[in-house]
This record gives structure tokens, C-alpha cells and sequence, in this order.
């Protein structure tokens, strides 16, 4: 055995680089990214085509202050809406069957009717108690669409965000709750220095979900006389016809919404790296 | 109050038969988008999951456009874009005027953003079916097909109902947009008789209540619809 020769693997040629064939999913895949590709082109074609200077410096000033608006009313209503939604998702998971009740019926009438509706009933249904409303003086407040419609989606927003930190806040199993009543923590502080932030970390995938559906559902203020993005947009396009104003106000929407988007995964996952196992 | 009660009286003096006919419409536009939608959030869905890369991009590129547009927007831009897109086509024919039916531009609008929301619910139920199940019904002799159609869609059903449910109850409150492009659904109809009676509260609260009893009842029949679907799950604790 002590002849034993050392063998050198002789070298090999690679294997073969496998090729992609073009099987009907390539084939389809690549055809739907052309078109998506076509559509794209057509798009900044006809910005540029059917660009009107006339139009653009005449209604750009106006859809920019349209967005602030938009941004603000979007803003006011997720901050004040959340402020309310925290004492309604207790209210929610509440002892007494009449403030549950009550709650719950709350939250079901916003979640179940059309944003809509619910702010034409408020716009226009303060309209029919002028007298009533100036008596008390309130009618200052009513008198301005804006108002209603933040007032509205404050209400709306504060159902959908009363359910979400429900649901958070439930997640968090009891053993937490057990645990700091054992170490002796009073009930609140156990909630805020607890339950609170676990929750929020819960809360945040939907809450960004709840911001996107506002900036998208705040464009239904237009149809009160609200001059927020969508409605300057409409005006210009009832004033010119020039279709292209639509397509401006969708891709600020569209950036807004993706910028958020993406900031808020970032956001996620940068809270929650600690997390990750 | 009873006078208000009168005002939804059937026929001529009241605005009961019109509120129907506008509940009816909106019901017929949510039932008549479903399909489309499902359909193609389902092909949609196939497409993300894919190995396929460039299928990949062009399904994401699809729900990333749709669920980024307000719906309003998308609603507007098909009725008027799609007016001006025909005409052009159209013009090339013949001379004669042609318009947009606002249902069908109602339907479009909704379908689009109903897809894209629904291909997310499809890909979540999609991984969530590991891919030993179709490898193993092929294995046993099934086409892909048939793969598909025993083994992964019964479970994709059960997959993504609950997620389908909500879809369904946001299309129908989405519906009430398509009142802005003069089709008469329950609320253009509310809008009507408000102008016409000038009892705004009243009759808004009636359409508001309208609008409950149909997620009340779709909730219901989902649940049940649910229920039916999973009722092979295994119950834990």
C-alpha cells in the first residue's frame, strides 16, 4: 500500500451555461412587459405632445395648492382620527355591553357605508339645519365644505382605526397582562409601557394601509366643492378639456402613494429588526 | 315625520320605486364586476407566482398602478379617456359618435382596482399551498390542469375567502363613485330626490341604510359561504 500514487484530478470542461428557453411564459411575460413598456412611452408622449403651456402655468399654481389641501385634510384626519380611535377600541373591548354595544355599532355604520354617503349626509344634511346650527353657533364651522369633509373623514377614519388597534392590542397574549400585574405595575403603566408598544408595532402594516385608502379616498372631497387635488384637476379639465390634467393628477397621486408605501416598509422593517430571528 | 315616511311611497308622488331601481343598479354593477374582477386577479396572481421573471414584473407593475390611484381618478380617466381613445378608433371607420356606456366604464374602473387588490389575496392563498401538492398530484398522473383544478383551487378557495370578503364589501361602497359619471345607482338616485325634496338628512340617511343592509346581508351570506368552504378544517384548541 505504500505505492500509492497521488491522483490529480485532471481538469473538466464547465458545464454547459444552461440556456433560457423561450417557453409561452417568457414569451407571454415579455409580451406584457412590452405592452406596460408601449404604454409608458404613450403616456410621456402625450404629455409632451398635447402639452399646452397655457394650460400647465395657468392650473399648475392651483393643483399645487390643491395638494396641500389634500395633504392637509389628510394629515388632520389620520392625527385627530387616531387620538379618538384609541378611546373607541377600549370602548370596543369594554365590560359593559352598552358602551360595547354602542361601539361597536359606531364603527360598524362607518365601515359599512360608502365614505361617500357618509359625506354627503354631512355636508348637506348641516345645510338643512342652518337656523339650528346658528342658534347654537356652529354654523361658522358647518358653512365650510372643507370643515364637513374633515369632520367626516375624521369620524370615518377614527372606525377603521379604533378597529385596527382593537385587533392590535387583542393580539397581545394575556401572559404579558399576567406577567406585569406580578411584578406589581399599575394597570396604565402596564398599557403604555407594555401592551402599547407591542401593539403599535402590530398596528403598523394596516395603519399604513389606512393612510394609503385616505390619501386615495380624500380625492372624494372634490364632489363637494372642496378644491383639494382631484377637485382643481376637475375644474381645469371642465375649463379646458385637455385630458392631460388627468393624467398629471394621476401620477402625483401615484408617486405620493408609492413614496408612502415604500417609506412605510422601510419603516416596518427598520422597527422591527429586532424581531428577526 | 310621517310626511317624510310618504315621501318613500311607490310610483310617481314618492321616491321609493326610484331608491330600488338605484339599489338595483348598484348591486347588478358590483355582481357584474365580480367575475371580471376574479378572473383576472386570479390570472394575475398565476403570473406573480410564477418562476417567470418578466411575468413576474408585468403582474407587479399592474397591481403597483392600480392600487395606487385613488378610484375616483381611475373611474374618471377610464370614462373620459376611454371616450377619447374610441373616438380616435372609431374615426377611423366611420364618422359616427360614440359613447362611453357609463356601466361598462363603471365596470372597467372597478374591475381594474378590484384585480389588482384581489391578485394580492390569490398570491398570499398561492404560497401559502406548498409546492410538493401540484408536484405530487402530477407525479400521481394528473395533468397540470387537472393538478390545478382538484388539488390547488379547492384550497385556494378556502385560502383566500376571507380576504375575497372584504374585497366584495369594498366594491360594493366603491360602487357609489360611478354616481359622479351619471349613472344612476342608489346614491345619484338619493342625490335626485334630495334635490328635488330638499330633505337631505332624510334621504341620505335612508341611502346610508340602504347601504348597511347589503353589507349586513353579503357579510352574512359570506360568512356562511365561509363556513361551507372550511368546514373540512380541523378545528384547533
Amino acid at each position: 500500500m505504500s505505492d500509492t500514487t497521488v491522483q490529480i484530478i485532471e481538469a473538466r470542461t464547465p458545464p454547459p451555461e444552461t440556456i433560457r428557453k423561450w417557453t409561452v411564459s417568457r414569451i407571454v411575460g415579455t409580451a406584457l412587459c412590452g405592452v406596460w413598456i408601449a404604454l409608458g412611452v404613450g403616456l410621456v408622449w402625450s404629455l409632451y405632445s398635447a402639452f399646452d403651456p397655457d394650460v400647465f402655468f395657468k392650473y399648475m399654481p392651483r393643483m399645487a395648492d390643491g395638494l396641500i389641501i389634500t395633504i392637509k385634510l389628510v394629515v388632520f384626519s389620520i392625527v385627530l382620527g387616531g387620538l379618538l380611535a384609541i378611546p373607541m377600541a377600549f370602548a370596543r373591548m369594554s365590560k359593559s355591553d352598552i358602551i360595547r354595544g354602542c361601539a361597536f355599532g359606531y364603527v360598524y355604520f362607518f365601515r359599512g357605508t360608502p365614505l361617500l354617503g357618509q359625506m354627503f349626509l354631512m355636508y348637506y344634511g348641516a345645510g338643512q339645519f342652518v337656523d339650528q346650527l346658528q342658534s347654537v353657533g356652529l354654523w361658522w364651522f358647518f358653512r365650510d365644505a372643507y370643515n364637513c369633509v374633515l369632520l367626516t373623514f375624521v369620524l370615518n377614519t377614527t372606525a377603521y382605526q379604533a378597529e385596527i388597534y382593537k385587533t392590535a392590542i387583542e393580539s397581545i397574549p394575556r401572559g404579558q397582562h399576567e406577567a406585569a400585574e406580578s411584578l406589581g405595575l399599575k394597570k396604565g403603566l402596564t398599557f403604555w409601557k407594555i401592551i402599547f408598544p407591542q401593539a403599535m408595532i402590530t398596528a403598523l402594516r394596516p395603519l399604513g394601509n389606512e393612510i394609503i385608502l385616505m390619501i386615495k379616498g380624500s380625492a372624494v372631497a372634490s364632489l363637494v366643492t372642496v378644491f383639494d387635488l382631484m377637485g382643481a384637476t376637475k375644474l381645469a379639465f371642465s375649463r379646458t378639456f385637455d385630458f392631460n390634467v388627468y393624467l398629471w393628477a394621476a401620477i402625483v397621486y401615484f408617486s405620493i402613494v408609492e413614496t408612502l408605501r415604500r417609506t412605510w416598509d422601510w419603516l416596518e422593517e427598520r422597527l422591527t429588526r429586532h424581531l428577526v430571528r | 315625520m310621517m310626511d317624510l315616511i310618504a315621501q318613500l311611497a311607490w310610483g310617481p308622488g314618492g321616491w321609493g320605486d326610484e331608491l330600488a331601481a338605484g339599489t338595483l343598479l348598484t348591486v347588478s354593477l358590483a355582481l357584474a364586476t365580480l367575475p371580471f374582477g376574479l378572473a383576472i386577479g386570479l390570472l394575475i396572481a398565476v403570473a406573480k407566482t410564477s418562476g417567470e421573471k418578466s411575468l413576474q414584473t408585468a403582474a407587479n407593475v399592474y397591481t403597483t398602478i392600480f392600487r395606487g390611484l385613488p378610484e375616483l381618478l381611475t373611474l374618471l380617466i377610464v370614462y373620459y379617456g376611454g371616450q377619447i381613445v374610441l373616438q380616435r378608433i372609431f374615426a377611423l371607420f366611420t364618422d359616427a359618435y360614440v359613447e362611453v356606456n357609463g356601466f361598462v366604464a363603471g365596470m372597467v374602473a372597478l374591475g381594474l382596482v378590484f384585480s389588482a387588490f384581489a391578485s394580492e389575496v390569490f398570491a398570499s392563498a398561492f404560497r401559502g399551498i406548498p409546492a410538493g401538492q401540484p408536484e405530487a398530484a402530477q407525479a400521481l398522473g394528473m395533468t397540470r390542469w387537472q393538478a390545478f383544478r382538484l388539488v390547488t383551487l379547492p384550497q385556494l378557495i378556502r385560502l383566500s375567502i376571507g380576504g375575497l370578503s372584504n374585497l366584495w364589501l369594498i366594491l360594493l361602497k366603491e360602487t357609489s363613485l360611478v354616481s359622479v359619471i351619471a349613472l344612476n345607482d342608489l346614491l345619484r338616485n338619493t342625490n335626485v330626490a334630495v334635490g328635488s325634496t330638499k330633505q337631505p338628512l332624510f334621504f341620505y340617511s335612508v341611502a346610508l341604510a340602504i347601504y348597511l343592509v347589503l353589507s349586513l346581508i353579503s357579510a352574512k351570506g359570506l360568512g356562511a359561504v365561509e363556513a361551507h368552504v372550511k368546514r373540512g378544517e380541523q378545528r384547533t384548541a
